[in-house]
């Protein structure tokens, strides 16, 4: 299944959040739970993740540490700020009204989707 | 795994190109290549392929380099010249439209002069409308160069045609000191107009703002190296025209002065887009170098005003001299604030410059507390009343920016914060100048 790109890229905001409000994380394995989490069904080019991660740096919700583990090499790993938990909070409301609409729109009779095929 | 190795190398010496990519990032990015490399090779797949697959995954450098570019336009800042649909590479980097538009804003204000039959007449309307012949063709240049659409154009014309008619439809009688007041006011009017269209017809975008005060900035230092430039060729070009008639230099000034002077605004203003590298090694010497001496002059002025006590010193119309001061003290900040990479932890220069904003508050704050006692008994003139104006919305600037520094030194905030302040408190500037120009001379009766 092909996803829409911008559908991508709405959700890569709260995706990001949500990894990091589980632990602190580096880049390439904030995006390997990425693929995890959707099956793989998210594609996301893999360098985009890093403006992602800075303006996210910018606006505060995350923090962001240089570090060299005992084993392997320095990375920069990022964490979740109370600001970035209240935004994901608010980003989980959002997208929770959007999907209950959709679904309800889907279950109902005549919904969405005959609407669609009538065009 | 020499060969991947030396790949890595090159992979990695490309994205270190793209301008708004730093050191700091190239690690990281290489850190990812390296792990997907890694996971890609215990899969089973030979070293190269890794690395193909890798570098295919990380994503095309050049949507890679300009989604950076977003993120961090500070950083593009400087080197406007990204490869890609935002600024398609073009031969042309309006080095002639810009000429275009300088020749125009030469000729309008020569017309201006010779039409005022100046310098032998001196009228007050020339000296109000100087700017309005020179910065609408810089606001012009920077719609076509953002190219705005016609709604844009209008709105930023509007404000434009508005200046010149309550610069214009106000009855001011001969030597009055609003119509002066006025005259200082409009090019900063003017220049806030400006804004829009450089922003490319946006306002509330805080990135674009920044983007506009560190052009102001550079434009500033551009302004002053021609003017210098042109002040040497103008002396020396009088010097050699002298032995043929005792009155020709004084022609030659008349007539290029002006000219000159107007064409260069628009000059300077091609030249902080073209050639940004040149300032941007620039300003940030200038503010290492003025910064500490500011520093030290503030608060040496500032004890010894403490202990010696104002009131005997101070002359009332002095308030101007304690405007300048903290104008010069804001410029530092934010020259010094275009010049930081935000990431960056504060460091001694960042104490240095807090001590000079804090100095020149408290100096500030005196000078107010007497001019504010004396006031009763002095009453408002124009004067007094615009630079008491100027200096409070100075104060409150600078002290919003002594307190989130400090806040910021201690590691409480992030530096954006300050960037923020700065930028959200950019309308305040141009209100105040706005209110200059059309409140203030009806309040006090064009006096």
């Amino acid at each position: 299944m092909h996803i829409d790109k911008d559908l991508v890229a709405a959700s890569a905001t709260p995706l990001v959040l949500a990894i990091l409000g589980e632990s602190e994380n580096y880049g390439y394995a904030i995006l390997k739970r990425v693929r995890e989490l959707s099956e793989g069904e998210l594609e996301w080019t893999d360098g985009m993740l890093y403006p992602l991660l800075h303006r996210l740096q910018r606006l505060e919700y995350v923090t962001t540490e240089w570090r060299t583990p005992p084993e392997g090499r320095r990375r920069r790993y990022y964490a979740i700020t109370d600001a970035g938990r209240a935004a994901l909070a608010e980003q989980q409301r959002q997208w929770m009204t959007v999907t209950r609409a959709l679904d309800d729109v889907w279950r109902g009779n005549g919904g969405l989707m005959t609407a669609l095929g009538e065009v | 795994m020499d060969d991947v190795e030396s790949q890595i190398a090159e992979w990695r010496a490309y994205v270190a190109k793209a301008p708004a990519v730093d050191g700091r990032d190239v690690d990281e990015l290489e850190g990812h290549l390296r792990d997907q490399i890694a996971e890609l090779d215990t899969a089973g797949l030979t070293a190269d392929e890794a690395f193909l697959v890798a570098v295919k995954r990380m994503g095309d450098l050049d949507t890679l380099s300009r989604e950076f570019a977003r993120e961090h336009s500070g950083r593009l800042w400087k080197q406007l010249v990204l490869s890609g649909e935002d600024e398609p590479a073009r031969p042309s980097n309006g080095g002639f439209e810009a000429l275009v538009f300088a020749l125009a804003a030469g000729v309008a204000i020569q017309v201006a002069r010779l039409i005022a039959e100046y310098p032998d007449e001196q009228p007050g309307w020339l000296l109000r409308n100087a700017t309005l012949f020179v910065l609408p063709f810089l606001a012009a240049y920077f719609a076509r160069r953002r190219k705005v659409d016609i709604r844009r154009w209008g709105l930023a014309a509007a404000p434009i045609v508005l200046v010149a008619l309550v610069v214009n439809l106000y009855p001011y009688p001969a030597d009055s000191a609003t119509e002066l007041l006025v005259a200082l006011h409009v090019p900063v009017v003017l220049w806030f107009v400006i804004a829009y269209p450089y922003m490319g017809g946006t306002l509330g975008s805080h990135e674009r703002r920044m983007d506009f005060v560190r052009f102001t900035g550079e434009w500033f230092i551009y302004y002053v190296l021609i003017a210098l430039g042109g002040g040497v060729l103008l002396l020396l070009t009088s010097l050699i025209l002298e032995p043929i008639s005792a009155e020709l230099p004084e022609r030659v000034v008349e007539w290029v002065l002006p000219s000159g002077a107007a064409g260069a605004v628009i000059v300077a203003g091609w030249l902080v887009e073209s050639k940004q590298r040149v300032v941007e090694n620039m300003a940030p010497v200038l503010t290492k170098l003025f910064t500490p001496l500011f520093a030290v002059m503030l608060t040496i002025a500032a004890a010894t005003y403490a202990l010696s006590g104002v009131t005997g010193a101070f002359d009332r119309e002095r308030l101007g001299l304690f405007d300048a001061i903290l104008v010069v003290v804001l410029g530092l900040v934010l020259y010094s604030m275009s010049a930081r990479e935000p990431s960056q932890p504060g460091g001694l220069a960042d104490q240095i410059q807090l001590l000079a904003v804090v100095s020149a508050l408290v100096l500030d704050v005196m000078v107010l507390g007497v001019m504010l006692a004396r006031v009763g008994d002095l009453g408002f003139t124009p004067n007094r009343a615009a630079a008491l104006g100027l200096n409070i919305v100075l104060l409150v600037n600078l002290a919003g920016t002594a307190w989130l520094s400090l806040r910021f030194l201690r590691g409480r905030i992030a530096f954006h914060r300050l960037e923020r302040w700065q930028t959200s408190y950019v309308p305040i500037f141009a209100l105040w100048a706005a209110i200059v120009v059309a409140v203030l001379p009806p309040l006090f009766g064009f006096i």
